[in-house]
């Protein structure tokens, strides 16, 4: 057996090395696992000072000690590899791992072992950490807004069977198939309208109804990003097109309609849709506050995803529009068949950028006195008998969004693989 | 003699300041193939995309087919329709598979139905001898089956008249023989062809007459035969020296 080299680890003495660093490894990660949950500090003999820097010391050495190069052993070089490349790397790798165990004891506590969900007011809350209560009791009004709680199935059935209409493409046979666009993109939206006309908003077929104003909470978010969302897209696209059109009225147009929305705040639009705009329509004529602001919206929106879109059409190379032409295609068959096709599935993560933007942008519609989730939770955190949960609220709505936001994203991710034709 | 299918008169062409093609007189009879050759830059392409539209000429008239091209859009969709067109970097459409590549265009502005558009289109690629890739994308096929898939998809609309720009410039050099097979074969077939090219040995084999341009301007036009054996011009002896 040669001489054991502690500055050099080789190959020849694997296991003396691989064993020796993995223990000062395990020992430096127990040291701040036993600190962080249970409050133990097994080194507390030494000076405070040491004892504070000695996991890291521990873990850099044990890290060193296994640092072998073509080891042969899989997993060891995995690791050397992706996170033991040097010192430098193995002191970035310590330190997370440590912040990630001395932060979960925080977090666990405060909404799990000290958290309260029992009981139904303020006082059932008397662990230190977070008081779910408050969610619970406020749940229906953070999902459903002031729409009166006897009549809440309509927003039920109408949320059911939407989602049951949308998986409608998942089943489609090879005849029906050619008919999914026109689904999705105009009939779709219709019906959706008319359940939301009829069923949630009522007023007929012996419905009560209920103005615009009482809808709220998650339903609220999800209605206003829904139509936003189908609004903004073609519209983003005939601007698009239209700044790239060769007739310089429609280019003008185009370019003033996308400059001016890029311009101002949502905020502002909003306040505009709401305070100005009535001023200026006749005064017999009536369009609902949430109409105006799912217009002003999907207009403010469809600037941007318009210049996503030229982005992607100007991607595309002369001859996509040569070859196109040459077959005897017209403008509309060439942009239909050929172009859009092509440049659209270029811009799906431009696209989701922007509509996961425009999700997380909804809330602004209290400054019209809309009440979506946020807006509610602005609400019940100023209610006298609920004061202080404002913690609560907030990271209530932020893993909702959270959930939102990630499903839009791997759903753009997945079609991105699905229009996926090597080039 | 019948009508000439193409002619041009005086045509002129300017980029910006810079004219490409000055007082180009052409006229090419239904079932010639006509091979232009020239130096890079000469025009030859501007020549023949200008036959279609996909250039605007300035000055002169062309008529293809008895229609003259003018702004009239419909006009032009019509003779574009008649009008095949082979592209030196083929242009396939890359996210549609071949068969739909080849059957877009006659279902959509042919109105043809779609079963007896794919009919036609595999008969097409039968013909181009690709039959077996038709429901890949062009991304997975070499250049040369690129290239034919093209030339078939050109093909499809049926046209009356094919052009060719530099279709073998973009291939390896194992792949330019197959490309012109199926060029040859369209050729003995029948096809009005006016080729952009390089090969001279694919003149010789199939080409009625060959018009050498220069500097925008048609140098000289002959038959095949005689502008090999006894060329006029003298800077079409200097290239055909340079490039045989």
């Amino acid at each position: 057996m040669k001489k054991l080299n502690f500055l050099k680890p080789d190959k020849e003495n694997i296991t003396t090395y691989l064993y020796s660093g993995l223990l000062l490894f395990f020992v430096a990660l127990l040291d701040v696992f036993l600190g962080s949950f249970f409050k133990i500090n097994i080194t507390s003999f030494l000076p405070n000072f040491v004892s504070f820097l000695l996991p890291l010391i521990l873990g850099i050495i044990g890290l060193h000690l296994i640092r072998i190069e073509f080891s042969g052993i899989k997993n060891l070089d995995l690791l050397n590899k992706n996170i033991n490349t040097n010192t430098f790397n193995a002191v970035l790798t310590l330190l997370i791992i440590f912040t990630l165990i001395k932060s979960i004891p925080p977090i666990l506590s405060w909404s799990i072992v000290d958290a309260n969900i029992a009981g139904d007011t303020k006082e059932a809350c008397t662990g230190s950490g977070a008081c779910w209560t408050y969610i619970k009791i406020w749940l229906r009004r953070f999902i459903y807004g002031m729409y009166p709680n006897e009549l809440q199935w309509r927003i039920n059935i109408s949320f059911v069977l939407l989602i049951a209409l949308a998986f409608v493409g998942y089943f489609p046979s090879e005849k029906v198939k050619k008919f999914l666009t026109l689904y999705y993109v105009v009939i779709y939206p219709i019906i959706a309208f008319i359940l939301i006309y009829y069923l949630i908003s009522g007023g007929s077929l012996g419905l009560e109804w209920v103005e615009t104003g009482a809808w709220g909470g998650l339903s609220l978010t999800f209605i206003v990003s829904f139509f936003c969302l189908i609004f903004c897209f073609p519209v983003g696209m005939f601007l698009a097109l239209g700044r790239r059109s060769e007739l310089p009225t429609l280019r003008y147009i185009s370019v003033g309609f996308i400059e001016f929305w890029r311009g101002v705040p949502l905020i502002t639009v909003l306040f505009m849709s709401s305070v100005m705009f009535p001023m200026f329509l006749p005064e017999d004529f009536f369009m609902d506050k949430l109409v105006r602001v799912i217009i002003a919206i999907s207009l403010f929106e469809a600037a941007y995803v318009a210049e996503v879109i030229r982005g992607g059409l100007q991607a595309l190379p002369r001859g996509q529009y040569d070859a196109a032409k040459s077959l005897g295609m017209g403008y509309w068959k060439m942009h239909i068949f050929v172009i859009l096709p092509q440049a659209l599935k270029l811009v799906i993560p431009g696209i989701a950028n922007t509509f996961l933007a425009l999700v997380k942008d909804t809330p602004l519609i209290f400054v019209v006195g809309l009440l979506e989730i946020v807006g509610m939770l602005n609400l019940a955190k100023t209610n006298p008998k609920w004061l202080g949960f404002a913690m609560e609220g907030y990271v209530f709505a932020a893993i909702i969004f959270w959930i939102i936001c990630y499903a839009m994203s791997r759903y753009s991710q997945n079609l991105e693989l699905k229009y996926k034709t090597e080039r | 003699m019948s009508d000439p299918i193409i002619k041009i008169e005086n045509m002129n062409k300017w980029f910006g300041d810079f004219q490409v093609l000055k007082d180009v007189n052409l006229s090419v009879e239904k079932n010639k193939k006509i091979v232009v050759c020239g130096p890079s830059g000469s025009g030859k392409s501007t020549l023949i995309r200008c036959i279609n539209r996909l250039e605007e000429h300035q000055k002169g008239t062309i008529i293809v087919d008895g229609t003259e091209l003018t702004e009239n859009t419909k006009n032009i969709e019509a003779i574009r329709a008649e009008v095949g067109m082979v592209f030196q970097q083929f242009n396939l459409f890359p996210h549609l598979s071949i068969l739909d590549n080849c059957t877009l265009a006659p279902i959509w502005v042919k109105k043809m139905p779609k079963k007896e558009a794919e009919e036609h289109a595999m008969k097409q690629l039968e013909q181009v001898q690709i039959v077996d890739q038709a429901q890949k994308f062009p991304g997975q096929l070499s250049g040369g089956q690129q290239q034919r898939c093209a030339i078939a998809r050109a093909l499809c609309m049926e046209p009356k008249i094919m052009l060719f720009d530099e279709p073998t410039s973009a291939l390896d050099p194992e792949m330019i023989k197959e490309v012109l097979d199926a060029m040859v074969n369209l050729a003995k077939a029948g096809m009005t062809m006016i080729v952009v090219t390089h090969e001279m040995g694919f003149a010789k084999e199939v080409a009625d007459e060959v018009i050498f341009m220069d500097e925008g301007m048609i140098v000289e036009k002959a038959d095949t035969k005689e502008f090999f054996a006894n060329p006029k011009n003298d800077r079409t002896k200097l290239f055909l020296s340079q490039i045989l």
